[in-house]
């Protein structure tokens, strides 16, 4: 079988049942994706297929032989670092870093989606969302994160967006006299 | 997973004929069947891989309905703006369903044949009439808090999971279908779905290898308003408790038209007429209300930790019809 994935070409020979996530991970050394509950239910295994993301868990390899493939690998690296994983870093967007490439996946793909307009269940008007906490929140929905590293998440995002720094946590509880 | 032989169709017709053996299904965007097959829940002996067919438009109706591909991912179908500005309702279900990760993938003929989320079914170490026919129900006075309540039968309590069948129901769609005999069908979705009865394994009409192609939809009710509300037990990525969409119009106090289909609650996308009936040309109050909820619930039963769905339907019910009427 042949896979194209950040760019480079690949032939492996693997079994039909072999999933794109185990694939990359198993096969191909790229274990940059993250297999966390290998049922769709988590999102750690996050990648872009032809841009849009899936969770490669729930995909067959074989089925995507025709298919341009980006993981956390093809996004950065170290010292050329993708802007959401400079973000995340700079956020403290993770703490033990698991879901983290699922994470950085995900929201380049959903960036990508909500740039095209499409809108998201808390939208109110399907024709004109724009991103905000609640909009980042539901769209970022498939991915867990056990270490709850939410509120740096939807800051890193929020930058790469361009949104406005949210007002941090300490001074609002200043202003209210907590 | 247990091994299976896998097959890429390039026609329809193809895809009909080589899924008809025994054992055979189709993979499209593969989000349910492939966490089956990790479970050995369901067990291809072949896959007949569809998604590289052209099934996978949009398109225009000479009634002013749409023509939707039974490979338009679930993404695509929510944000697509003629659905947007004509089936609200649709789109909204299609959003409140899965993630953005499920929905890029699923499709729109995949999410039609959606397997019960049944804890029962999902472990293939209980009986489940469903998975294994003849094994008996352990959902009967098991934990069956997502379970159904309505169209339920001795042998299975499962509900069928999908939101976006739902909208569909309201919306009075059409499904197409290639058999595999040549043949093409249309089966409107009231049509499609069967009870439990005896037989909880078959779910739908489909014959063997008959593939869906398509879903139409009718012509869009004019000054319609449109609702997809779905209660859950967490804000996001998790299946309905209960779901309502409506489709409702009004002339003046009194509601005009009514469509309306609910989720969570039954084996199927459950649509009564006599909840409709009991509010078509009546004034949009509560005591109408109350009646339709009296007529949606007249036969419903729970089985021990589902029994909270039964107020909890007549509750949103009535919120629904609130927002739909415009009534406070």
């Amino acid at each position: 079988m042949h896979f194209t994935i950040n760019g480079q070409s690949y032939e492996a020979d693997v079994d039909v049942r072999t999933s794109l996530l185990d694939l990359a991970r198993e096969h191909l050394g790229l274990t940059g994706s993250k297999k966390g509950c290998d049922h769709g239910q988590c999102g750690a295994c996050t990648m872009l297929v032809n841009g849009r993301r899936i969770n490669s868990c729930l995909s067959l390899a074989v089925m995507h032989q025709d298919d341009e493939i980006t993981t956390i690998e093809g996004l950065g690296q170290v010292g050329n670092l993708h802007p959401l994983q400079a973000a995340f870093v700079k956020h403290d967007g993770y703490q033990c870093g698991y879901c983290t490439p699922g994470q950085i996946c995900s929201a380049v793909g959903m960036l990508d989606e909500q740039k095209k307009g499409w809108p998201s269940y808390v939208s109110a008007d399907l024709t004109d969302s724009e991103l905000n906490d609640d909009e980042i929140s539901e769209r970022m929905s498939g991915n867990l994160c056990r270490c709850a590293a939410y509120p740096n998440i939807v800051d890193a995002i929020r930058e790469v967006a361009g949104l406005d720094d949210r007002q941090p946590v300490l001074e609002t509880a200043r202003e209210i006299g907590a | 997973m247990k091994l299976f032989t896998y097959a890429r169709a390039d026609s329809a017709q193809a895809a009909a004929t080589d899924a008809a053996a025994p054992g055979a299904k189709f993979i499209a965007g593969g989000t349910n069947l492939l966490d089956l097959m990790k479970l050995q829940v369901e067990t291809p002996t072949r896959l007949v891989y569809i998604s590289r067919l052209p099934l996978d438009r949009i398109e225009e109706r000479d009634d002013g309905g749409l023509t939707i591909g039974a490979l338009v991912p679930n993404s695509d179908l929510a944000a697509d703006a003629r659905v947007i500005e004509r089936y609200e309702v649709l789109s909204r279900a299609l959003l409140a369903g899965a993630s953005g990760q499920l929905r890029n993938k699923a499709s729109t003929g995949g999410n039609l044949l959606q397997r019960t989320r049944c804890y029962y079914f999902y472990d293939t170490a209980t009986a489940c009439n469903k998975r294994e026919p003849g094994s008996g129900c352990s959902a009967i006075g098991g934990v069956n808090r997502i379970l159904a309540v309505l169209g339920t039968s001795e042998k299975c309590i499962a509900t069928h999971p999908s939101d976006m069948a739902v909208a569909m129901s309201a919306l009075d769609a059409t499904i197409v279908t290639q058999k595999a005999d040549g043949d093409r069908r249309r089966i409107a979705i009231g049509d499609f779905y069967r009870l439990p009865g005896d037989t909880p394994e078959i779910e739908n009409v489909l014959e063997a290898g008959e593939l869906i192609t398509a879903v139409e939809l009718p012509a869009p009710v004019e000054g319609a308003r449109h609702l997809y509300r779905k209660v859950r037990d967490r804000a996001s990525y998790a299946f309905a408790l209960v779901s309502v969409a409506g489709v409702v119009t009004m002339e003046g106090e009194r509601v005009k038209t009514a469509s309306l289909a609910f989720g969570g609650l039954g084996p199927m996308p459950w649509r009564n007429p006599a909840v409709e009936a009991a509010i078509v040309g009546k004034p949009a109050t509560m005591a109408t209300f109350e009646a339709a909820a009296d007529a949606l619930l007249a036969d419903a039963r729970g089985y021990g930790t589902n029994d909270f769905k039964i107020p909890l339907a007549r509750r949103t019910l009535i919120a629904s019809l609130r927002e739909l009427t415009g009534t406070n």
